[in-house]
């Protein structure tokens, strides 16, 4: 249960952003590629905020698809899991997006 | 502008929601921080700290069972003659795993992560200070056993080593496939176990290297001592 630690990382983050003003919701991007379930975030987010300045917040998360690059045909294509291989059959490739954990934005006032 | 009732939102001047969630009054503050920052900032600095010490930590992580504990046994008995090493434990309770380092005289401090599920930079940076292991040593650092949390978190150390043992199963590798991608090494554990197993060691490489292209794989027996060698010369080339 990683997301607990993750989800009091952001909560920590953003009543520190806040500076004492209301929060409406946080967003934040978690690509394909973490290893982070959406719904387990969620459900820690409840628990976590209860007693910060934060309580009552929305979270949003953001789930962009893995991306790699394949360097043997030089092209990008959408990986599901971690298993990566082009569609060519190459197993030279880097992961170009979906790894990404990230507090982007938070709404307040 | 708000086309319900004509006020600007953000401006503070007008403090009222819309039934369709639309919020007036708020402002959206863009922040584009990772998550793990802090986490990550301390693992810099425990690198770092490491680096000045010539110190060479491994951060070795497997499921429940996977035999890291006698592995370390059986690696500190063979090599402290050659170079200084510490352990720092991690589990969610007790030391017995401290105990049995401590056995061998190598010096050993357990953290225990209570209801945590892995060792973080924070507890590893305290561990260190506790320890303060000696100019030039080797420092194992023995994560909580479980294939999924530990992966993501960067403690400062220079590798990353995932044990399995053959009594797991051949698709270890797929099942759990965070853990083997960020691995540098994969140590296939227990193998005096292999005729009485149904464990396919080829397959297991495998599905490793279908998450892992990059990955090294070695078989040993931290039991019997077979395949060791190899282990401790990929420790000597790093």
């Amino acid at each position: 249960m990683h997301e607990l630690s993750i989800t009091q990382s952001i909560v920590e983050l953003a009543c520190e952003k806040a500076a004492g003003r209301p929060v409406r919701s946080v967003r934040v991007r978690a690509g394909k590629l973490t290893a982070v379930v959406a719904d387990s975030m969620l459900f820690c987010f409840e628990l976590v905020v209860q007693g910060t300045p934060i309580e009552g917040a929305r979270l949003e998360i953001e789930q962009p698809p893995g991306r790699a690059h394949c360097r043997v045909c030089d092209t990008e294509f959408t990986v599901e899991d971690l298993i990566l291989l082009c569609p060519c059959g190459s197993a030279d490739v880097a992961v170009v997006a979906g790894r990404e954990l990230e507090l982007l934005s938070m709404e307040v006032g | 502008m708000c086309a319900t009732c004509g006020c600007t939102p953000g401006t503070g001047a007008h403090h009222h929601d819309h039934a369709d969630g639309h919020a007036h009054g708020t402002e959206t503050i863009t922040l584009e921080q990772k998550v793990l920052a802090k986490n990550d900032g301390i693992a810099h600095d425990n690198r770092a700290w490491l680096a000045d010490r010539d110190i060479l930590a491994v951060n070795l992580m497997s499921s429940p069972g996977a035999g890291k504990t006698t592995l370390l046994q059986r690696t500190i008995t063979e090599l402290s003659a050659v170079r200084p090493v510490a352990v720092i434990e991690g589990d969610q309770e007790t030391t017995f795993d401290a105990d049995r380092i401590r056995q061998t005289g190598c010096p050993v401090v357990q953290v225990n992560t209570g209801a945590g599920c892995h060792l973080d930079a924070e507890m590893v940076r305290g561990a260190l200070t506790g320890l303060d292991p000696s100019r030039g040593s080797l420092l194992f650092v023995e994560n909580v056993g479980n294939l999924v949390c530990p992966a993501m978190f960067d403690l400062g150390e220079e590798h990353k080593v995932v044990v399995i043992s053959v009594t797991e199963g051949t698709d270890k590798p797929l099942k759990y496939p965070y853990m083997f991608a960020v691995a540098d090494l994969v140590l296939i554990n227990k193998i005096d176990l292999l005729p009485y197993v149904d464990f396919e060691v080829d397959t297991c490489t495998a599905y490793a290297r279908s998450v892992n292209p990059a990955v090294r794989i070695l078989t040993v027996s931290a039991t019997t001592g077979a395949g060791m060698p190899d282990w401790y010369g990929w420790l000597a080339g790093h």
